[in-house]
Parts: C-alpha cells; structure tokens; sequence
C-alpha cells in the first residue's frame, strides 16, 4: 500500500518545524533589539538639550541636575519579570507531567507577574512624563521610549499569548499532547525576560 | 492500493484541476484562490502579481528614460521625476526581483526536496497576502501622497525621497505630504512578508527533505534559498528598526534623525545599508541557484565543482555583512573604515568569482543544447561578471570618490540587477515553464525574446557607464545640451524601449504557447532533480509516493547509468519512469485551505492607513490582525480522515 505521510510528520529534521520557526523567530528578534540597543548606545550623551531630564545625575555648567531613573524601582520590576521566567518553567513542567491544575496556576501566575511589570512600566513612564521627558523633548526621551516601548510591546504580546493559553487549559482543551504550545511560549517569553536584562543592564545600570 | 487503483492519476490539465479542486475543498473559482494553500498557487499567484509589478516599474523607467533622451526634457518636472526614480527603486527591488525569487521558492523547493507543502503552509499564504496587500498600499501612494492634493486634481502621489530614503531628508520638513510615510510604512509590511517566507523556507528546507537528501544532495537552487532565507531573517529586523525610527520621527516627532536634538543622518545609512547590502544577495543568490540548476541540464553535465558553488554561496552570505560601509565612502568614515570596508569588498568577489568559473567548468566539454532557458543563463553570466567587475572597481575608494553618485553607480547595480537576477529569473521561467503549466514556450520567439532584451540591455545600460565617467549625475531630472550627454542619453533610451519590445514578446509567447494544445510532458529537458519525475503541472499533492534519494542529481541517476569506459548509457527502460510510482494520492492529507491568512493579512494595511490618516484605524485594524490570527490557530491544520 502506497501510504503515505501526511504534510507534518515528513520532516527529518531532529527539532519539530514550530520550535525551529521559533528559533529562528527568536534570532531574527536579537537583531530587532540589537538595532533598537545600538541605536539608544549611539546616542547616549549626544543629546544637545542641556536642560532636559537626564538619565543619570549630571552636573553641567556646574548646576547639578538629578538623573530621572528610579534604580531600586525598576530593579524589583526586573526581579519580578525573572521570577515570571521560574513560574514559566514550573507551567511547563506541569503540562509536561500531565498536571491540569498546576498548568493553570503557573500560567495564570506568569501572566500576572508579566502584567506587573508593565503596569510597572506604565508608572514609569507616566512618572517620567510629569517630569518633563517625552518622546519628542529631547533624543534621550526619542531612544529610551522606542526601546523600552518596544520590549514592553513584546511583553503584552507574550502575556497576550499566555492568556490565551491560560483560557484553553481551563477549558481542558489543553493537554500534555500539545504540551509544546506552551514550550513554545516559554521560548519567546525567556527571551523577552533575556532582553530585558541586557536593557537594564546597559540601559538603566550602566552609566 | 486497490481502492487507490479505482481512480487513474491525473494526466491532464483539467483533471489536475479537479484534484487542486478536491484539495481545496469547498472553495469555487476566486475563493479557492483566496483559501489555497497549496505552495504552488501560492507561487503562481506571487510570479503573476510580480510580473504586473513589474509592468508598472517598467513603464516609470520608460516615461524617465523618454525625459532624458534629450537635454532640456519638459515631459516631467523634477518633482515627478522624483518619484518617479523613488517609485521605480522601489518597486523593482521589493515587488518585483523579491516576490519573483519568492516565486520560485514557492513554486519549486517543496518539489526539489520531495516533499508535499511547505512547513507552514497557511504562513506561506499570509506571505502572500501580506505581499499583495503591502504592494498595492505603496502604489496606492500615487493617488493621494501629493500634500497638494490628490491624482484627482493633477497631483501625482508617491514617495519622492530616493528607493534608499535618506534621512534627514526623509523628514517632514524636507519631504512633506505622505509620500515617505506611505513608503516607510508599505516597506515594514513587505518585510513582514518577506520574513515569513524566510523562516517557511529555512524550516522546509532544513525540515522537510525527502529521506536520503542530506545537505550535500541538495539541489543548489535550495542551497541558496537556505542562504537567501537566512539573510532574509537576519537583513529584515535591521531595516525594520530603521523604518521604525524613521516613522517615530515623522509620525510622533521623535528625534532620531534630528540633527539638533543631537541625531545622526549616518545612523540610518549605517541602518539601511547594513539590511541593503545582504538584501543585494537576496536578489541575486536566487538567480545564482537557478542558473546552477539549468546549465547542467542543457550541458547534459554535473554542476562542475558542487561543493565550491555551494560554499562560495554560503561564504557570500556571511560576508555580505561585512560591507555595507562601501556604500558610504564618502560620508567621512575614516580611511581606516574606507580601507577596512574596501578590503573586504574586494574579498567578496572571490567567492562570485569562483562560481562563474565553476559555470564556465561546466559548460566545458559538455554537449550543449542551446534552448532558450540556457540563453538566458548565459547572458546572466556574461552581464553579472561585467557588472560584479564594475562593483570591484567600486570597492577602490579614491576611484569610488570620483564614481560616487553618477551614472556609472546606476549602470553598475543595472547590471547586477537587471543583467544577473533578471536574466537568472527568466532563464528559470523558460526552463520551468512547462513543469507548472504543461506547455513549452515557444522556443522561437524564446530567442527573440532574448536576442531583444540582451541588445536592449546592453544599449541601455552600457551608454550609462560611460555617462557615469563623463560625470553625469544620477537623480536629475534634466540636463542642458553642452555637456555632451545627448547622443548616450538617447542611445539608453532607445534601449530600454527594445527591452519594453522584449517584455512584449515575451508576453506574446506566454499567450501563443498557452494556447498551444502541444503538451510538455513529465521532463521535456531531460533533466536532473525531483521535480522533473512527477506530471506537468504537479497534482495537488505533488508526489504520490514520498521519493526516496540517494545521489545528488538523483532523477538523472536514475535515468542514466555511467559504464566503466565512462559512457553514459540509459537505465533500463522504465527504471526511472515518474510513472511507474504507485498510488494515486488517495489517503493523503493536505493541508487544509483557509481563508483566515488572508483576513490577518488585511490587519496591518488597514493598520498603516491609520497611522496615515486616522489613528482610530489602527486598533481596527489590529483587532482584524488578531481575529485571523485567533482563527487560524484554532482551525484543525489538515482535512480530517
């Protein structure tokens, strides 16, 4: 009998094709940010507004202006977008072994800590606007919104994504057979949390 | 196997229909174009929306060309002309050399590798989708980008800034109305297009072969589309960021490229040209891989030294990023950058070298048949290795410095572009003309078509170099009459109108040998890879029984056995018949049609006309974007049992 696979099971490759799209998806994206990063580096300090909000403390002309990042704050939102990474894992885990309940909690719980992080974000970036930095006052406002609003996009898309799966485990159309929508999720969402350090850490720590 | 014998294998076009048909299930006439999923639709449909693409650049290069045929050309102003040249760049390199290539990968990697589909058949049709609805938006500038009016009241629309849009220029102060907006915005649409096909191929490829074909029994047509799919994925982002920053400025009055906030107008040369040198590759490895595939074929010969095309292809991939600079000497980057990037441009070439002489190796001693597919081919190589000569003399800086901006820029990347990829991309459709249709083209007017376009060629863009040394600067709209540039002016001119004849003839032979009740047959060539062993065209579900491949050229092998002596005799008969395969597609599961790709892909265009013209657009259209998406991830992928 001339029989015959169908489309999905052909492939002779050792990874399945939707985690190497992810993959790939995920490499195209370090170029994405790398240009968003290279870009804010470009201009770090190149800023003619001498009166604008500051990143850092700086002192110009001998006057003494404050630098606008709030570190202990954005620190502990980083530290809960990390912790939504472990909750992710343990999500995983639960499909893995066949645990409906625990599958649920974790997503629910990962999506909460994502959601966190940006109602941290939004704060942030209403706090910087009340002290006079927008996108268009001057370039530090123009890169640092752009890049930080991208990767805060990039999160709600993943929170958006891990709703969705949150609804269709409670639903119980979510089983440990399609245990790899839920890996596939946790690639993009552990890259996110990866990005997010690299901007912290060249962004926000660095001065 | 006895109920699959009930039913005899499609033979005939219409029969192929009705198994297309059966495929796309429910779905009649236009819907089951707007449904499909089959990569060869798809192809089909990115090869015709392509070539009408190409039409309309065509007929802006000719209405540019009937300007400067003389000095003091009044047809157009320099405002037109502007975006004219704009509109032409443009739609040659991201509607037409692209989404043909696109064509190709579609309509012949699944085939090549023996495989049913691509792996994400629905992503492929959202490529598509998002191809058409990208390009339409960017001509839909024409009507209403003029910030003095509409088409309607005499103003012609579309972007004006150049195809490579410099910043600052690009600004609203210095480019007003929507034109750019219209050009950045229809640019991160196609990218999304052109990535999704990207990440389809490199998992296809890499994916879905046919047991047996390991990387090195790989067609070298797929070897470069894995080459071009990853310059693809990694090119795209960066231009991505680029257009991103650029639309912030204009749209939101971000200062990216603002020079008194302390912005660079080199950050977005360094953005666009480090996506625009790979994407140059992306045009050309394409037509590289086609010409690899149709010189053995009519030289009845291997592909000559194998393994050096391929590595010297995936060498050029890697080195495309290194540069970018060259487009940019004269910027004032240093001359240990200028020396650096020239240095490495000058490597570059080596690898292009090697491939040229591995053509000429195989064309060497071998008996060859000069059908119009190899026509082409060869006049891909003797036009690519004069313009890839004339990139050389680019990469020396001091000769770059007098070069840069004239003419001979123009001509040089023409012959790249025009004389390599086009040349490689119309060698491929003579050659697998008949594989998707069932007809040959017919070989007469075949020649025509080519004698016309390589003489049109050829008096078009020669002249042009030599306006290039004489200093003739590119992007004017018109010249007076003592500069001595009249008589070459007009000698490109009449060129391109023999081009213009020859896409004529070529449409004409499309139309006579469509007509034609002469049918093709399985492998009118005599060929060498998979495709070849299934009917012309293909029913739906490609192959009815998953080949198995042992050897590089696998089908040829199959065919022909090499004596002792080294004669090449036939196989036994029937050996290597495509017919003789059993079964006859019954029991397959494709992959079902849907129309959701096509919905998501309306999400973005209606997205980028808010940004234009009314924000309240653009979570429309991001809710549509969602719904398709929502959809076609809930929908069951393959028709149940």
């Amino acid at each position: 009998m001339a029989t015959v696979a169908t489309h999905q099971d052909a492939h002779s490759g050792p990874l399945d094709n939707r985690k190497l799209l992810m993959w790939l998806f995920l490499a195209s994206e370090c170029l994405f940010f790398g240009g968003l990063i290279g870009t804010y580096l470009l201009y770090r300090d190149r800023s003619t507004d001498i009166d604008g909000p500051f990143a850092h403390d700086t002192t110009i002309n001998g006057i003494h202006y404050t630098g606008i990042y709030d570190i202990p704050f954005t620190s502990v939102s980083a530290f809960v977008l990390l912790m939504s990474s472990v909750s992710m894992v343990l999500a995983l885990a639960a499909i893995q072994r066949n645990d409906r309940r625990g599958l649920q909690v974790w997503l629910a719980c990962t999506a909460l800590l994502g959601l966190t992080f940006l109602a941290g974000q939004a704060f942030e970036f209403t706090v910087f606007v009340h002290e006079g930095l927008t996108l268009d006052e001057n370039l530090f406002g123009t890169t640092f919104f752009v890049l930080t609003g991208f990767h805060g996009a990039h999160v709600s898309v993943g929170v958006l994504i891990l709703l969705s799966l949150f609804v269709m485990a409670v639903q119980g159309k979510l089983t440990h057979k399609q245990s790899l929508n839920v890996e596939l999720a946790g690639l993009y969402w552990h890259f996110v949390d990866v990005v997010w350090i690299v901007i912290f850490t060249l962004v926000y720590l660095i001065r | 196997m006895a109920g699959a014998a009930l039913e005899p294998r499609p033979t005939s076009v219409a029969e192929a229909l009705r198994a297309a048909r059966r495929q796309a299930g429910t779905y009649n006439g236009i819907w089951s174009w707007i449904a499909t999923v089959d990569h060869k639709r798809i192809g089909m449909m990115y090869g015709g929306t392509a070539f009408l693409f190409f039409l309309i650049g065509g007929i802006e290069a000719l209405v540019m060309r009937l300007q400067l045929a003389t000095p003091n050309g009044t047809i157009v102003d320099a405002d037109q002309f502007n975006r004219l040249f704009t509109m032409h760049g443009t739609t040659m390199v991201f509607l037409v050399v692209m989404p043909l290539s696109a064509a190709f990968f579609n309509l012949l990697i699944p085939l090549m590798i023996g495989a049913r589909d691509v792996a994400f058949p629905r992503l492929n049709a959202f490529s598509y989708w998002v191809f058409l609805s990208g390009g339409l938006f960017i001509m839909s500038s024409f009507l209403t980008g003029n910030p003095n009016g509409t088409i309607f009241e005499g103003h012609l629309g579309a972007p004006d800034a150049g195809w490579f849009g410099y910043a600052p220029l690009t600004l609203p102060q210095y480019s007003g109305g929507h034109g750019v907006d219209y050009w950045a915005l229809g640019l991160v649409i196609l990218g999304v297009s052109s990535m999704a096909g990207g990440f389809n191929f490199a998992v296809t490829i890499i994916n879905m072969r046919a047991p047996g074909m390991t990387l090195f029994k790989m067609p070298l047509f797929v070897w470069m589309t894995l080459v071009t799919s990853f310059l693809i994925i990694f090119a795209m982002p960066v231009i991505t960021v680029g257009l991103f920053e650029l639309l912030f400025d204009r749209l939101f009055n971000a200062n990216f490229f603002n020079v008194q906030a302390g912005g660079t107008p080199l950050l977005w040369q360094h953005m666009f040209w480090l996506f625009g040198h790979p994407e140059v590759y992306i045009l050309i490895l394409p037509a590289m891989g086609i010409v690899s595939e149709v010189l053995p074929t009519f030289s009845r010969k291997p592909l000559f030294g194998y393994p050096f095309v391929v590595f010297s292809g995936v060498a050029i991939g890697f080195m495309s990023w290194g540069v970018w600079a060259h487009h940019m000497y004269t910027t004032g980057l240093g001359s240990i950058a200028n020396s650096a990037f020239g240095i490495s441009t000058i490597l570059i070439a080596i690898p292009t070298g090697i491939k040229i002489f591995n053509w000429l190796g195989t064309l060497w001693g071998g008996s060859i048949s000069m059908k119009t597919p190899l026509m082409f081919s060869l006049g891909f190589i003797a036009m690519f290795t004069i313009g890839g000569l004339t990139g050389v003399t680019h990469s020396v800086v001091p000769s770059d410095y007098q070069q840069q901006d004239t003419y001979y820029v123009v001509a040089h990347f023409h012959q790249v572009l025009f004389g390599g990829a086009l040349f490689g991309l119309f060698s491929g459709i003579y050659y697998w003309f008949p594989k998707f249709t069932g007809k040959m083209l017919n070989e007469k007017i075949g020649q025509l078509h080519f004698w016309l376009m390589f003489a049109g060629f050829n008096l078009t863009f020669q002249p042009m170099m030599i306006l290039g040394l004489l200093g003739m600067p590119r992007r004017i709209s018109t010249y007076s009459d003592g500069y001595g540039w009249g008589f070459w002016n007009m000698m490109a001119t009449v060129g391109a109108f023999m081009i213009a004849a020859s896409i004529l003839t070529f449409i004409i032979n499309v139309v006579v040998s469509m007509r034609s009740k002469e049918r093709a047959g399985n492998d009118p060539w005599d060929a060498r890879t998979l495709e070849w062993t299934i009917p012309s065209p293909p029913p739906a579900y490609n192959f009815a029984e998953i080949p198995v491949v042992t050897a590089l050229d696998d089908f040829w092998h199959k065919k022909y056995i090499e004596k002792e002596s080294g004669v090449v005799v036939p196989a036994m008969a029937g050996a290597a018949n495509g017919e003789e395969h059993h079964g006859d597609g019954h029991g397959i599961h494709l992959p079902s049609p849907s129309y959701w790709p096509f919905v998501a892909a309306l999400g973005p265009v209606i997205m980028a006309f808010g940004f234009i013209y009314d924000f309240a657009l653009v979570p429309a259209g991001a809710v549509i974007l969602l719904i398709g998406i929502y959809a076609w991830a809930l929908e069951p992928a393959t028709e149940p049992e």
